[in-house]
């Protein structure tokens, strides 16, 4: 399915290379290449969403051309060339996996600037960006201290990957800071996206006495679950109020508007340069989903510990930390900087069960 | 209820449910294989299923109607497989694959609308009194409609094949369908219908998944299940009984893996995605192994076409 779409997509942008207008003014050229299907309601749609706002602010100074459901692989190196060589001159690639095929393409084409998010190579025409998605997972790992009775959190984990590592380590973090006995328990579905086993490992989790899930997979499957069963969750990416509005307590939303404008804007003015971008509250690009199905005063906790992380007095890696065998690993006054961050494989005391390798 | 009783009801719930999808698609597949007919389209038929499911319940707002519009779709693109390899003798594991791939990308297509949308999961039943009996109450009857049907129709089919003169005829289309056509069966006919009640079953299956298991649409949301009902078929060498043993026991390794990982045990979930495969690999090689068995078990024209010579 994925390659027939693949090669429906790349006929259409070819399709659409050969008939644009030669004439003044013509539209800068933006790529957009997603690992799933926007339709996923959560990480690719968010990337969308961004792709809308660029279109919207820039109007018709740009064209933009979105390639979803391209795997990782062959795939992405053949969608991520088809892009580069019919005009498009700045290339968001969305997804970690796309790494290896984002510098092949990019060696190529020298002229063409590519984005790649959740990366860590870069090239004089590559640059990364990534969101603190951490600093959401720290709001909510608080809230989830307060409403937790049973003290034990469900966590569906997609890949162990450091971006996935941090999310549970910076959320038991704070979920011990408020309720220093709560366990989280991680279940590995190995997808980014499969409806089925996520629901399957929201109810086994639950079953397990978790009374709160967290997930970092991308469908609303588990939300769902846990409206059906009567706990809470935290919906990812994106607001999923709509599939648990009993359930859901708030959502980490993704917000990648203002990068795709000010990069666009920035290929357009000559003044692109290779960077690597990791935002967070501050810059916006992570946003809470409004705090429902809580107490006032646990939301205004929320609203208190958003702020001091968006006015950078609170830092989520803050020590002291303990690993999971209990040893001290970061001290009273000291952090855990963004390079251990970035390759973050170790959990922190709480969470339970051994780290796939 | 005891807390012990409450969480060993709540895991047979979930393999309950995972299991069901598994039977209802190979339940129909047992039926076509039985005629001889080989249709690897499951994935595509069950997807096809599910978002027609999806469609009319979310627009109409009745389930019923969703059910019947996700076992029509099915059935319909069961029809299409016919049509290319009964009638046309396409060759039927490259049509079956086909049907697949066009059912996974047509049913996304048809599909997008729909995203997004949350939809309320199938009610059980709520039989007054029984439902509310401890352990057994909900586990046997607060079920939904589609689950007692996938049990229902195991019993069906397992009469139908065993014990009726139609099921007798069905068997000797699929075991030779020459000698079939010899005595004067309308073999393509047959297997026409046969095809036909194996996609209404492969889209019941995946009625089941955008209404009840997550009642909401996702492209491919199906996630390979298909490929393991037909491989369940096998596992079960073609018997209906062993089918329902089979689809409970995949969707327990599912379920019980899931648990596995939440309790701690550090069992690669890789591995237990490969289990149901394993197993019915080993199933094979056990059955191959002796000749007399081989000629008991598989349908001996399954996947072959049908020339009438005469």
């Amino acid at each position: 399915m994925r390659i027939f779409t693949t090669i429906i997509a790349l006929a259409a942008v070819a399709a659409a290379g050969l008939v644009a207008p030669a004439g003044a003014a013509e539209p800068m050229k933006v790529g957009f290449v997603y690992v799933g299907p926007v339709g996923d309601h959560g990480w690719t749609y968010r990337h969308d969403v961004g792709r809308r706002a660029l279109e919207q602010a820039l109007g018709s100074a740009v064209k933009t051309t979105a390639v979803e459901n391209v795997r990782e692989g062959a795939d992405a190196e053949r969608v991520i060339q088809q892009l580069a060589s019919t005009g498009h001159r700045l290339i968001f690639a969305t997804s970690f996996g796309f790494m290896n095929a984002v510098i092949k393409v990019a060696k190529r084409f020298p002229k063409v600037k590519f984005e790649h998010a959740t990366g860590y190579k870069r090239a004089p025409n590559v640059s990364t960006y990534m969101a603190r998605f951490y600093e959401g997972r720290y709001v909510i790992g608080k809230i989830a201290g307060q409403m937790t009775k049973s003290g034990i959190i469900g966590y569906v984990g997609s890949f162990p990957i450091p971006e996935v590592v941090r999310g549970i380590d910076a959320f038991t973090l704070a979920l011990r800071s408020v309720r220093p006995d709560a366990r989280v328990k991680v279940v590995w579905v190995n997808s980014w996206y499969d409806p089925g086993k996520e629901g399957d490992a929201a109810k086994a989790l639950i079953d397990q006495g978790a009374d709160i899930l967290v997930q970092h997979t991308d469908s609303p499957a588990a939300l769902q679950v846990a409206q059906n069963r009567g706990v809470y969750a935290f919906g990812q990416s994106s607001d999923m109020i709509a599939f648990a509005p009993k359930a859901q307590l708030t959502a980490i939303v993704d917000n990648w508007d203002g990068y795709y404008i000010a990069r666009t804007k920035a290929v357009m003015n000559g003044t692109w340069k290779s960077t690597d971008t990791w935002g967070g509250f501050d810059v916006g690009m992570v946003k809470m989903a409004p705090y429902t199905n809580m107490p006032e005063d646990v939301a205004a906790m929320a609203r208190k510990v958003e702020d001091d992380i968006r006015g950078h007095r609170l830092n989520p890696f803050a020590g002291p930390i303990r690993n999971q065998a209990g040893k001290l690993v970061v001290k009273a006054g000291a952090s855990l900087g963004d390079d251990v961050l970035r390759g973050l494989d170790w959990y922190v005391e709480g969470v339970e069960g051994e780290l796939p390798k | 209820m005891s807390g012990e009783a409450g969480w060993l009801v709540a895991v047979v719930l979930s393999v309950v449910g995972a299991a069901t999808p598994l039977l209802l698609a190979a339940t129909g597949e047992l039926v076509a294989e039985r005629s001889g007919v080989l249709n690897l389209g499951v994935e595509g038929m069950m997807l096809v299923g599910a978002v027609a499911a999806f469609a009319a319940a979310s627009t109409t707002g009745s389930d019923t109607l969703g059910i019947l519009a996700g076992a029509a779709a099915g059935a319909a693109m069961a029809l299409v497989f016919a049509v290319l390899a009964l009638s046309l003798l396409a060759n039927q594991v490259a049509t079956g694959l086909a049907i697949t791939i066009f059912g996974v990308g047509l049913s996304a297509l048809a599909g997008s609308g729909f995203v997004g949308i949350a939809l309320e999961p199938l009610p059980g039943l709520a039989v007054p009194g029984l439902s509310d009996l401890p352990v057994v109450g909900r586990l046997l009857f607060g079920q939904d409609v589609l689950v007692y049907l996938s049990l229902a129709m195991v019993g069906a089919v397992a009469y139908f094949l065993g014990r009726t003169r139609l099921g007798l005829i069905l068997r000797a289309v699929g075991d030779s369908h020459d000698a079939a056509h010899a005595i004067g069966y309308p073999v393509v006919a047959i297997r026409y219908a046969a095809t036909a009640f194996g996609g209404l079953m492969s889209g019941l299956a995946g009625a089941y998944m955008s209404l009840a298991y997550t009642p909401m649409w996702a492209e491919n949301m199906t996630a390979g299940r298909g490929w393991i009902a037909l491989a369940l078929v096998v596992f079960a060498t073609w018997r209906p009984w062993r089918l329902l043993a089979g689809a409970y026991l995949f969707g327990g390794i599912t379920i019980l893996q899931l648990h596995a990982q939440g309790a701690g045990i550090a069992v690669p979930s890789q591995v237990m995605s490969m289990l149901p495969y394993l197993a019915t690999i080993a199933v094979l090689v056990v059955i191959s192994r002796d000749r007399a068995k081989i000629r008991s078990s598989a349908p001996a024209s399954i996947g072959k076409a049908f020339h009438p010579a005469g």
